[in-house]
This record gives structure tokens, C-alpha cells and sequence, in this order.
């Protein structure tokens, strides 16, 4: 079983089985494939502290702390909509709907869209943040047309 | 010294006129009743300057030709023949107590000495005469396109159904030009005579024009539509053809192929022959069946002008013709010159850091402006011959409209035939010339398809140098005992390897050791079975590899490069590359085991990371880790590393080696490696020199010998040392 605290600063803790109290990174091991199938808890330094193969099967507690923890660092905003493109070649600016709210990212080369699986995209814009297509066939006509013009 | 030259050269001479033919010089010297077991056309003669000669074994002597151009022959008993090469050179001497004669020869003609030297030490075998070279019947490239027939087999009854719409579809086309003849003749030339339009009469007309036209219409649509469809499967089925068969071809058609040309060839040419397929062949049947009725409408209405009007087609067809040979070979090269482009873009990419490290830009720039010259050069030239074609049959076709005129007034004139027949003559020849014209296109477009059939069937037809055993034995789990027997390799004229023995039993790691070029890589291409042995054979488990399913017997093997590839992809789709259905479990498993674990969890998307082309950029000892987590996860009893450790730092190698200590565990391995301390794990070490197998022990047995492992490794110590100085 995984000890866990929560110090002062809300910092997740890991309580080894010696008693000895690391600071605890969790980590996805497939952010986007499946995202509940493990998860590593690491060091500041990048060592393995601990592996949760399924955070399901953990009690309430513990699995409050990581998922709180999760939602603190994790950045991946989910597009639900493209609303308009800006330019008909890349560089260009996508004004997009997302799951935290609409914004607007530019794209530097058609390279930054990736397909990953059968379903799922990745757009990385110019400023680093990767923004995910789930499921490009959910998302309306609208957005769908505009992201074939740059998705082979 | 001087005469025993001039004297050869004589002979020499005199041998070239003494040989008549052939078929002469085997029917000559037998006897009758006597067989012909084998034969050997040597083609240098003693100063190494091509020449022919012969070498008959038949069941009771043997029969040469002499340096007199004589005929020579020696019993089978109490001679010996030995075959020896150097430098790409064969030789093969008789010998008593003495040398009686010599034969040499290219090494081309070596599989043939090699069966007339076995025939005559007893193996008996099948009597071949190897002089005749099978010539391949040379076709005219168009003749390559028939045999995408294969590929249309499967569409055979959209292909039917297709033919028929065209046939209809053509048909109601010529419905239009039929109706103005009494459009002509019972309305408007009575109307100008003064009597007026029968309205009922121009209705029925005219909706017969009308329904005529929707008709071609629908049929038209339902026929493009249907065809290219077909075409377009026929095309994907090309293609994909050719990229498994390209995957079953062993790593020595690679070797000797450049990316960029395949790469051209499976891309391009079967688009290409896609389109010719869809379009310009479905046109030209079009036409030819237009043309075929346009012909017989013509002639049922009035056999003269039907017979001037079709007289400049004769002409058009012989200016095909003549075109269709000039421009033959000059679309083959300029097929060939493009694929130079593509190679020069094929190196210049990948190879891009060497030539900016040599600030070679300008050469490549220059490099690449040479070959589009050459395009240029060679699609001048078709092009000159191309665009004189055109315009000429426009030419041709004016004429012939003249002709027309001028033999319809006169026909008129002598009414002989009405207004309306010679309207609609005008009529149907218009389209019939308009189509001669576009059909003439077809000649191009042909030969472009043609030439590129025959590029694709170039793959197709190739056959694979290992190939798959035609009744493989099965085999599950091997137990990872390797047996080399006398294995020799060469590559082109060079020999790599000399008659390799060497035994290795289940669970044992043989490091292999010696200088670069010494054949280490090549044993291991063997044992992959990336290439057959030329002559031994390599036993797994007792079994000769060559009887066992490719697939099966690779799926054994664990294979670790100096350059680790990643596909693109993420992490994890590249580390179950050789277990696709691998649990998200066993993957983590087999990169933990690697210690690829840690690092890849500190990528921004875990092991959803995307690496390869165009992805994350990982570090060399990063990329070999995955590679090695790839070698695990399918679990392999035979584990190769090929320089696993190269082309990292020490420190990083350090890393790598405990990854590597959890793969070798339990597992035959053959490591080859340039640093020594990187085999101090191994049972054995097995040290090679000039393809042979020099020394064989443990690295203290070796050391203690003083022989060439020791030299080796004092060489490697001193470098040490200097780099710690």
C-alpha cells in the first residue's frame, strides 16, 4: 500500500515503507492513450518512488491526493472547436475552442500536427503547449474542415 | 621472353578464328553415345585478356580446348582438378604429377566451374550445359502493361460492366449527327422551297436530340465513374504489391539499390500508371470504339464519301507510329534522369550534417542543378520531336475536312447524295477528327505507363536472395543452439568470409572480436539469415536455418544496432514494434528492464512521447536504451549485438551495459563489439581476422596465448592510457 501526505505548501509526499519521506512527482505514463493505465510517482531528481499500475484500484485518499496533484501540473487543453484560421498557409493563428476555455495559438509548420493512434491529434503551438484532439470524427463540420486543410 | 609473348598473342588470335560457333564446339568432340555431364566457358585466357574457351566433362574424359585453339582430351582417372580465385578471378587447373592445363575465368561463371568440379569428383548430378546465357526475349516496353493484367483479374466484372456502358454511351453519342440529316432534308431544305415547318416533325426531332444527349450523359457519368474507380483499386493493389514484395526482398537488394530510385518508383510510377489506367486508356477505347461506329454509320449512308472521308487516317496512324519510336527512348531516360534527381535529394537530406560540417552546399547545389540540367537536356529533346506532332495531325485533320467539302459539293452538285447526308457527314467527321487528335496523345502517355510497368515489374520480378523454403518446418521456441558450418560469404568479388566453424550452445554469449572488414558483421548477417551462405550452412537447433519459416525463425532473434533506428512514432508504439499486441504492462516492463523507465518518464507525454523523424529528439544512449527495451520485449532466445555500444560515451555506455546484462540473461548471444571491456561478461571470445576464425577461449586463455586477441588488446590498453595521460 502507498503512503501519502500532503505538506504544508500542498506538495504531495511519499511516505516509503522505511518511514522516510520523499516529495513525489506523479507522472502519466500514456498521457493520451490511456491516461488512468499507470502511474509513476518520481523524485525531484527523476527516480521512481513508486508505480501505480491502475489509480482505480486506490483507496479514496490517496487517489484525492494524485489526481489533485495531476490537475495542478498537467497542461493539455482539449479542443472542442476550431472557430477560424487566420492565413491559408502556415505560419498561421487557430482561434480555438477549449475544454479550459477559448484561445488562439499560432502554428509554425504543418509538422506541429501530429496524428497519434487512429483518432487523436496533437497541434503543438509556436509557445510549447501541445493542445490534443481527442477524437477529430466528434468534433463539428466546421472545425473538421478547417483541420483537413492541414491534417494529411 | 619476347617470342613466348608474341607466340600467345599468336595463339590468341588464331583461337578467336578457330572458333566457329557454339552449337560447332559441343557437337565436335564427343563420341558417340557419350554424355555431356558439364561445362565451363571460360573467358580469359593465360594473360588474363578475354577470350573464350572450353571445358567439357563428360562421363568418360574430359575435353579442353588447348592455347593452340586444338582440341585436348584427358581420361577421368588419376587427375585432379583444383579451383583456386584471386581477385575476382577463377581459376581452374588439371593436374597429375604436374600442371596439364588451366582454365580461368570472371566469377560470374563460377557457379558453373564449381558444378563441373563437383561432377567430376563424383557428385553426381544433372547434366547443364551453361553456355547459352539465358537471354531474356527482349519486348517492346508497352508490352509490360499486359501484364498488369494480373492485377485487374480481380475487377473483372466491374471491367464488363464498364466496356458495356462505354459501349452505350458511344452509341448514344452518335445519335446527334444522324438527326440532322433529316433535319436538314425534310425541314429545313423543303422550308427554303417554300413549304412550311412541320412542327410535330422538328418536336420529335428535337427531343430525340434532347434525350440522346441525357442519355450520353448518364451513361457517361456511370462509366467515368465506374472505371476510375476500378483503376484507382487497380493502382492501390500495384502499389501495395510492390512495397510487400520490396519487404521480402533480402538486404542485398537494398544494398545495391538507392533509397531515392525505390522511393520513385513506388511512389510516382504507380500513380502515374494509375492515372494512364484511369484516364487516358478509358479515353482511348472511348475512341476507338467511336471511331469503329462513326466508320460503319458512314459507310451504311454512302460508301464513297465514307471511304474519302476515312482516307487521312492511314497517314495519322503511320505518324504514330514513327513518333511512337522516337519518343520510346526518350521518355525511358528522362524517367531515369528523374529518379537522379530524386537521388541527389535522397542523399543531400539525410546527409545533410556531413555536407554543411564540409561546407559542401555549393557542390550539392551544383550537384543537383547537373542532374535537373540533364532533365532539361533530355525533355528538350523528346519535346522537340513532340511538339512538331500535334499541330500536325490538327494539319492533317483540316485536310481531310476539305477533302470532305470539296468531294460533298461535287456529290451534291451531281445529286448523287442530299444537303442533309453531307451535314451530317460534317457532322460525325468533326468529332471523328477531334478524337484522332486526342487518341494521338495516347502514344505519350503509353509509353510513360510502359516505362513505368516495366520500373515496377523490375521489383516485382526480382526474386528474393533468401528466399522462404517451400515446405518450411515449423518451429515454435527455439532452444538457441547455433551450429556454422564451413560458411563462406563474398560480396560481389571480395571474399568475406573463408569457412567459418564455429558451435555455440543454448545460453552461451561468444563475443566477437577483430578488426573492422574481418567478417564480424557478415556472421552475424548470416546467422539473421539477412543473406545465405554461398557455400556451408548455419544449423539452429540442428535444423538448417535455410528450411525454416523466415518469420518464425526472426522472431527469435533479438537484434541490438550500432544505430539504433526509431520509427516515427510514440515510445511505446516503438518499443512493441516486434509485438504489436503488447500489453501497456510488458511494455513498461521491457523499458524498466532497459532503464529506459525513468527517462522516458520525464518526457512531457510519457510514453505517448513521439520520437523518429520528425519527433522528440532523444540522446544516443536514449535511443539505444528503447532499442533494447525493443529487443525484450519480444523475449528472443538468440540475442545479437551488433556494436551495441559504439557510438556512445563511457559513461553512457556504462548505463547501457546494465540494461544490456538484464537482456543477455538466459539467452545465446553473439556480441560484437570494438571495445573489448565491453565483452567481459562473454563465455567466449571468438577472434577473427580476413574472414577465418583465428583464435577461439576466454579472455585470460587468450591473453595468456600472446596471440592476436592479445595484440588487439594491448593495442587497445595503450590507447587508454593515453587518453587517461
Amino acid at each position: 500500500m502507498i503512503e501519502l501526505e500532503k505538506d504544508a505548501f500542498g506538495k504531495l509526499i511519499y511516505v516509503a515503507k522505511d518511514g522516510s519521506r520523499h516529495a513525489a512527482l506523479p507522472v502519466r505514463a500514456f498521457p493520451l492513450t490511456s491516461p488512468e493505465g499507470g502511474i509513476s510517482l518520481l523524485s525531484p531528481a527523476g527516480k521512481e518512488l513508486a508505480w501505480i499500475a491502475e489509480i482505480g484500484k486506490l483507496p479514496e485518499r490517496q487517489r484525492q491526493l494524485i489526481e489533485e496533484s495531476l490537475h495542478q501540473r498537467e497542461f493539455l487543453p482539449e479542443i472542442t472547436r476550431i472557430e477560424a484560421i487566420d492565413g491559408a498557409s502556415v505560419p498561421n493563428l487557430w482561434h480555438v475552442e477549449t475544454d479550459r476555455g477559448s484561445t488562439a495559438f499560432r502554428l509554425k509548420s504543418e509538422d506541429d500536427i501530429r496524428r497519434i493512434g487512429p483518432s487523436m491529434v496533437i497541434i503543438s503551438g509556436e509557445s510549447g503547449v501541445n493542445f490534443l484532439i481527442r477524437r477529430v470524427s466528434s468534433l463539428d463540420r466546421h472545425s473538421r474542415r478547417l483541420l483537413m486543410r492541414f491534417l494529411s | 621472353m619476347e617470342t613466348g609473348g608474341l607466340l600467345r598473342g599468336l595463339g590468341y588470335t588464331a583461337r578467336m578464328q578457330d572458333i566457329p560457333s557454339k552449337e560447332a564446339l559441343i557437337e565436335a568432340p564427343l563420341e558417340p553415345g557419350e554424355k555431356l555431364m558439364a561445362s565451363l566457358e571460360s573467358n580469359l585466357d593465360d594473360a588474363l585478356r578475354f577470350s573464350s574457351s572450353f571445358l567439357f566433362l563428360t562421363d568418360r574424359r574430359l575435353i579442353g580446348l588447348d592455347p593452340s585453339g586444338q582440341w585436348q582430351d584427358w581420361g577421368r582417372t588419376g587427375l585432379e582438378l583444383v579451383k583456386e580465385e584471386h581477385g575476382g578471378v577463377g581459376r581452374i587447373e588439371l593436374r597429375s604429377d604436374r600442371l596439364l592445363a588451366a582454365w580461368r575465368y570472371t566469377l560470374d561463371r563460377d557457379a558453373a566451374a564449381k558444378r563441373l568440379l563437383d561432377c567430376f569428383r563424383g557428385i553426381e548430378e544433372e547434366a547443364r550445359i551453361d553456355i547459352e546465357g539465358s537471354e531474356e526475349e527482349a519486348q517492346p516496353p508497352s508490352w509490360t502493361l499486359f501484364r498488369l493484367r494480373r492485377f485487374a483479374k480481380p475487377y473483372r466484372r466491374e471491367l464488363f460492366t464498364g466496356f458495356l456502358l462505354t459501349l452505350a454511351s458511344t452509341a448514344a453519342a452518335m445519335v446527334p449527327p444522324y438527326l440532322t440529316m433529316p433535319l436538314m432534308d425534310k425541314v429545313l431544305i423543303p422550308f427554303q422551297n417554300g413549304i412550311p415547318i412541320d412542327k410535330s416533325r422538328v418536336a420529335l426531332y428535337l427531343s430525340g436530340l434532347f434525350m440522346a444527349a441525357l442519355a450520353a450523359w448518364i451513361l457517361g457519368w456511370a462509366r467515368t465513374y465506374l472505371l476510375a474507380r476500378v483503376s484507382e483499386r487497380i493502382g492501390a493493389d500495384l502499389r501495395v504489391e510492390t512495397f510487400r514484395h520490396l519487404q521480402s526482398l533480402s538486404l542485398e537488394y537494398f544494398g545495391g539499390k538507392r533509397t531515392g530510385d525505390l522511393i520513385a518508383r513506388i511512389g510516382s510510377e504507380t500513380d502515374r500508371i494509375n492515372v494512364f489506367l484511369s484516364l487516358h486508356l478509358l479515353d482511348f477505347a472511348t475512341d476507338l470504339l467511336m471511331i469503329a461506329m462513326t466508320a460503319a454509320i458512314l459507310l451504311s449512308i454512302n460508301p464513297w464519301l465514307a471511304v474519302v472521308t476515312l482516307l487521312p487516317l492511314p497517314f495519322i496512324a503511320w505518324m504514330i507510329h514513327y513518333v511512337r519510336d522516337r519518343l520510346k527512348h526518350g521518355f525511358e531516360q528522362s524517367d531515369r534522369v528523374w529518379s537522379e534527381i530524386t537521388n541527389v535529394l535522397a542523399d543531400t537530406i539525410p546527409g545533410i550534417r556531413v555536407v554543411k560540417a564540409f561546407a559542401q552546399e555549393a557542390r550539392e547545389v551544383a550537384r543537383f542543378k547537373h542532374a535537373n540540367a540533364h532533365n532539361l537536356e533530355v525533355n528538350d529533346k523528346v519535346n522537340t520531336v513532340w511538339s512538331l506532332f500535334g499541330p500536325s495531325v490538327t494539319l492533317l485533320t483540316e485536310i481531310g475536312l476539305l477533302v470532305v467539302w470539296a468531294f460533298g459539293i461535287w456529290e451534291v452538285s451531281r445529286k448523287t447524295i442530299t444537303v442533309g447526308m453531307l451535314t451530317a457527314f460534317l457532322a460525325y467527321i468533326t468529332r471523328f477528327y477531334t478524337r484522332l487528335d486526342s487518341m494521338s496523345r495516347i502514344v505519350s502517355v503509353t509509353q510513360k505507363a510502359a516505362a513505368g510497368a516495366k520500373r515496377i515489374f523490375d521489383i516485382l520480378d526480382h526474386a528474393s536472395s533468401v528466399p522462404e523454403p517451400s515446405n518450411p518446418l515449423p518451429i515454435g521456441r527455439i532452444e538457441g543452439a547455433i551450429e556454422i558450418r564451413k560458411a563462406a560469404f563474398r560480396y560481389g568479388q571480395r571474399p568475406i568470409l573463408r569457412g567459418v566453424n564455429l558451435s555455440i550452445s543454448p545460453g552461451e554469449m561468444i563475443g566477437l572480436v577483430g578488426h573492422s572488414g574481418s567478417g564480424k558483421s557478415t556472421l552475424v548477417n548470416l546467422i539473421c539469415r539477412f543473406y545465405d551462405p554461398l557455400e556451408g550452412e548455419i544449423l539452429v537447433d540442428g535444423l538448417d536455418i535455410r528450411s525454416l519459416s523466415l518469420a518464425q525463425y526472426r522472431r527469435n532473434i533479438g537484434l541490438v544496432l550500432q544505430e539504433p533506428f526509431l520509427f516515427f512514432g510514440t515510445i511505446a508504439e516503438n518499443i512493441a514494434y516486434g509485438k504489436p499486441d503488447a500489453s501497456k504492462a510488458e511494455i513498461v516492463a521491457a523499458a524498466r528492464a532497459a532503464h529506459a523507465h525513468e527517462f522516458i518518464l520525464r518526457l512531457p507525454l510519457g510514453y505517448d512521447s513521439l520520437v523518429g523523424e520528425r519527433g522528440q529528439s532523444l540522446s544516443g544512449g536514449e535511443r539505444q536504451r528503447i532499442s533494447i527495451a525493443r529487443a525484450l520485449l519480444i523475449d528472443p532466445r538468440i540475442l545479437i549485438l551488433d556494436e551495441a555500444t559504439s557510438s556512445v560515451d563511457t559513461e553512457t555506455e556504462l548505463e547501457i551495459q546494465e540494461a544490456l546484462e538484464n537482456l543477455i540473461r538466459g539467452r545465446t548471444t553473439i556480441a560484437i563489439a570494438h571495445r573489448l571491456s565491453t565483452l567481459r561478461r562473454a563465455d567466449r571470445l571468438v577472434v577473427m581476422d580476413r574472414g577465418e576464425i583465428v583464435e577461439i577461449g576466454s579472455h585470460d586463455d587468450l591473453i595468456a596465448k600472446e596471440g592476436a586477441y592479445h595484440r588487439l588488446y594491448q593495442a587497445q590498453a595503450r590507447q587508454m592510457d593515453g587518453e587517461a595521460a
